[in-house]
């Protein structure tokens, strides 16, 4: 039973950055209708930015924050540098280059830092203290809970309350519209780049420290989980990909915990394929009420 | 008194055939247009070349004196233009209430959405329900009154009556009729429906193949048997 628990904590906090992930990614395909999938490279060329900081400046927190304005910057430019000038006709385009993208930063990276794992340290404990006597939490656990609960509330805020928030949404639905009411259509598909960006940013760092280190492919993992995690929840829905984000983060940490941390990676694999094959819409998708 | 809306020799089109060849027209302040044809006309053409949907290849479009021929969709609606697309253009995943802001977002501070609630009670009533709950007239109130939060000068209308219940339809045109009169909103009005655009109207322009081929005083062309004939088809 204390094993249960202890799994089902640790599964929830992995959840949680899953879900920040997810969400990420969620972002942009709701923006753009592109799924990133340059988002894990992304996250881990701002790490290192945000860990060379930290060990300049001797600061976590100052490398923690360039890590989310670093996501902002490159959310930004690789939306209007690059993806603005993909023909959105077929769906493939966008994937062909975002994996090149992909390629391009994972080898730069390796070429900057080289391609060996890195110690990443994390701001907090990971030890687990002990509550009624079993030991279920760490700080840094609760570091993420809180991290991510923040992030879900910030954009929940901006989207349903703000103006900008508002402007977004009516852009990535009916963009032509949204011009003729005065919205600055191409400004928010930037701001929804840079937005998703930082989120995934900040997942990223979340992770990598409970991970092996900083590695040009630390993230490839995490993107496969929280891709599955977003493909949950039907990759239209920030609700179905924290949801989502939870339920792969619970699948997984019994998974590895019951049956071994080497059927992890192949486990998310065989979800992914799952939910493709029975629920292709996700778990949450609502009926299609877009037509035209 | 000047032009609100002046349009010089408007050519214009999709790719390098033009659909509009060469088109001219006023609207005066306070003052509604019908631009009348048959499918493929180059009606909705020549809103969407207006509002700067399509590239314009040659002539002038002037708001007061200002030059828009080259203006951005997203300036528009600070000139005071508001356009409202064929199909009426609702925000389906978005909520009334949420429609109705985005409309007046650009204004500092926002205006108020009660004088819209007032005009459209049937709104006020559906101000949560998403865009793809309401019915087609729903739809094209909700069209009409986002496009007036805007507050703007000149509304661009297009096929108002799409759809639409000949008793909705005459709604519609009786709510025109009355803004015009109260506020001085000026309408360049593309219709199919005839009958109804011309009992609105104060001036009638007749497109065909892309070219103005007869404009007169709407009543005119409603009373004149042989021009009705000519170029309605009634």
């Amino acid at each position: 039973m204390d094993r249960f628990l202890f799994l089902t904590f640790d599964g929830l906090s992995r959840g949680a950055v899953y879900a920040a992930f997810a969400l990420a990614l969620v972002l942009i395909w709701r923006a753009a209708r592109i799924v990133n999938f340059a988002q894990g490279a992304m996250a881990v060329a701002t790490a290192y930015v945000a860990y060379s900081v930290a060990d300049a400046t001797g600061s976590y927190w100052i490398g923690f924050l360039v890590a989310v304005v670093a996501g902002l910057l490159l959310g930004a430019g690789v939306e209007r540098v690059v993806m603005r000038f993909v023909d959105h006709s077929s769906p493939l385009n966008g994937v062909v280059v975002a994996l090149g993208l992909v390629l391009i930063i994972q080898g730069v990276l390796g070429m900057i830092y080289g391609n060996e794992f890195r110690p990443a340290a994390a701001p907090f404990s990971r030890d687990a203290f002990e509550i009624g006597g079993v030991a279920l939490l760490s700080r840094y656990d609760l570091f993420v809970f809180g991290a991510v609960g923040a992030v879900v509330v910030l954009l929940t805020l901006l989207f349903t309350r703000t103006p900008t928030g508002l402007r977004m949404r009516a852009a990535a639905f009916a963009p032509d519209v949204s011009r003729l009411l005065g919205v600055p259509v191409g400004g928010m598909l930037t701001l929804g780049w840079a937005l998703a960006a930082a989120v995934g940013s900040l997942a990223g760092m979340l992770v990598i420290p409970t991970e092996l280190g900083l590695h040009p492919t630390a993230m490839d993992i995490v993107f496969i989980s929280a891709f599955t995690a977003a493909v949950l929840g039907g990759l239209d829905s920030p609700i179905g990909a924290v949801l989502g984000g939870l339920i792969v983060g619970l699948l997984l940490s019994y998974i590895s915990g019951y049956l071994g941390a080497t059927v992890a990676p192949m486990a998310v694999l065989a979800l992914l394929v799952v939910v493709l094959l029975s629920r292709p819409d996700g778990l949450f998708a609502r009926s299609k009420a877009r037509t035209a | 008194m000047s032009a609100l809306l002046e349009v010089e020799g408007l050519t214009a089109g999709y790719g390098a055939a033009p659909v509009l060849h060469d088109v001219s027209l006023t609207v005066q302040p306070g003052e509604i247009v019908a631009v009348l044809g048959a499918n493929g006309a180059g009606k909705s053409t020549l809103l969407r070349a207006l509002s700067g949907l399509l590239p314009i290849q040659k002539g002038r479009i002037s708001l007061e004196d200002r030059d828009l021929t080259k203006i951005k969709v997203e300036h528009l609606v600070r000139h005071g233009i508001a356009h409202v697309p064929e199909g009426r253009g609702v925000v389906t995943e978005l909520t009334v209430e949420e429609n109705l802001r985005l409309g007046g977002l650009w204004r500092k501070p926002q205006p108020s959405l009660e004088p819209i609630y007032e005009l459209f009670p049937r709104l006020a009533e559906r101000r949560t329900n998403e865009g793809h709950q309401l019915s087609g007239g729903e739809r094209q109130m909700l069209a009409i009154g986002r496009a007036l939060a805007a507050q703007p000068r000149l509304l661009l209308l297009d096929e108002p009556s799409l759809g639409l219940a000949p008793k909705v339809t005459a709604q519609i045109m009786a709510l025109l009729r009355d803004l015009r009169d109260r506020t001085g909103l000026a309408v360049l009005l593309v219709e199919q429906n005839v009958r109804s655009a011309l009992s609105v109207a104060d001036q009638g322009i007749v497109l065909s193949l892309g070219r103005i081929v007869t404009r007169h005083d709407a009543a005119t062309l409603v009373d004149d048997a042989e021009l009705r004939h000519a170029y309605l088809g009634f």
